[in-house]
């Protein structure tokens, strides 16, 4: 049988998997990649996409990430995964709406368009379609 | 019978206003279910973000970010999380006084203070009180999302990038049970490393894409997940002070209208005494 390593994935608002896996396959910042038994400490961000995960058994599960954080430590692997949707400039423009909110200023911006926002949402609906084709694809093998 | 009229009208106020009370109250013990539910759903994310800061807090980075050096203090920053609404008893008002007191022992040390607030409550009060309001947040609702939260939190984290704030507190109130909520003051930044003990030997992470940016992302994570936690649990102590501040007006309102309808019941046997003595008075005074 093959070597399992504990993985969990989780995100701030509920815990999506957590169990022992043989292999775990997430979108890296750099790359797609595979983490096993006694891989080195690892810390990198993940890009949306899919997380696949090989368990126990050689049972293949894929969830869906909007980018977070993937930790390695001997033994086990986390992947901390975004819930809300991020880009530099929509994280400035939430600042600047507190800030707003506190001077109660609050000006109607809904006119302008919203560029950072919604090329963040087309990735994402972009890694997310990627996600159903591969979901698809198994279905069909299978 | 013009017995207690007054008395009679009260009472069926104070009865409708029971039925308010009791009916908010089973409202506030249903909604705190669910924020309970949706604190433990939080819980794993937090506790393995705290483990994962943890780690690279005892690794031996190759970079040291800013969140993990201790400055010389001179101005705070406070992210206050409070409810939305009130009648929730004197959950809100305790934190202030928890808040205000730690400010004070800052302000006595000639520390300045500006302050990020989340929920109209915080705003409402801190609004009238006075002190360097920077950002607000209202109407998080019942189930907030990490998303409503960033920006407060991001305006202190810029705040403390840019050398306005030396030191960041989360101050929120703590599920004990349903019975307690504590108000606690807790320091985000600089970060406070934990102890560990089972990995004291020289090691490092390999970090992708570097540990510069990369430690930015996850550190301002780690605050935005503390954060959301704290306004969470904030919720789940509201429902919980509420439904225990419904339940006392409610017992209240009985007491009250036991109180009331025994006053109109001796009322109504007193005219009904005099009534009688009237007529049997009268009766005697014709035989």
């Amino acid at each position: 049988m093959a070597m399992t390593i504990h993985c969990d994935i989780v995100s701030a608002e509920e815990e999506i998997f957590s169990g022992l896996v043989e292999m775990l396959v997430a979108n890296g910042e750099l790359g797609e990649l595979g983490v096993g038994y006694g891989h080195a400490p690892l810390l990198t961000s993940l890009v949306p996409g899919a997380v696949r995960v090989i368990t126990q058994g050689g049972e293949e599960e894929i969830f869906y990430v909007s980018g977070g954080f993937l930790e390695v430590q001997p033994g086990v692997v986390s992947i901390l995964a975004d819930t809300a949707l991020r880009a530099q400039d929509m994280d400035e423009a939430a600042a600047e709406e507190a800030r707003k909110e506190a001077e109660d200023a609050l000006t109607n911006q809904s006119g302008e368009f919203d560029y950072g926002r919604a090329s963040a949402r087309l990735a994402e609906a972009a890694a997310q379609l990627a996600t159903l084709r591969k979901l698809k694809n198994r279905a069909g093998r299978g | 019978m013009a017995v207690g009229k007054e008395i009679r009208t009260k009472i069926s106020s104070i009865q409708n206003t029971q039925k308010i009370t009791s009916a908010m109250e089973m409202v506030a013990a249903s909604k705190m279910r669910k924020a309970q539910e949706r604190m433990a759903l939080g819980k794993p994310y937090a506790r393995r973000m705290r483990s994962v800061v943890g780690h690279i807090a005892n690794a031996a980075p190759e970079y040291q970010h800013m969140y993990m050096q201790e400055r010389d203090v001179k101005r705070v920053g406070y992210i206050i999380v409070s409810s939305d609404r009130g009648l929730c008893g004197g959950l809100n008002g305790n934190l202030f006084k928890a808040t205000i007191k730690s400010m004070k022992s800052w302000a006595d040390q000639g520390v300045e203070i500006e302050l990020s607030l989340i929920g109209a409550k915080a705003a409402a009060f801190f609004g009238s009180y006075g002190g360097n309001v920077t950002a607000a947040v209202r109407d998080i609702g019942e189930a907030p999302a990490i998303a409503d939260l960033i920006g407060a939190v991001k305006t202190m984290l810029d705040a403390y990038a840019d050398g306005k704030i030396d030191r960041l507190f989360l101050v929120g109130n703590q599920f004990v049970n349903t019975m307690t909520q504590d108000p606690t003051v807790e320091q985000l930044l600089p970060l406070v490393a934990e102890e560990n003990s089972e990995m004291k030997h020289h090691w490092d992470y390999l970090y992708e894409p570097d540990a510069k940016e990369l430690l930015e992302g996850l550190l301002t994570r780690y605050i935005e997940s503390q954060v959301y936690q704290a306004v969470v649990e904030n919720g789940a102590c509201e429902q919980a002070a509420r439904m225990l501040a419904m339940k006392s007006a409610t017992d209240n309102a009985g007491d009250m209208i036991d109180d009331l309808q025994l006053i109109y019941n001796k009322a109504r046997q007193s005219a009904i005494t005099q009534e009688l003595s009237e007529i049997v008075s009268g009766a005697a005074a014709i035989g």
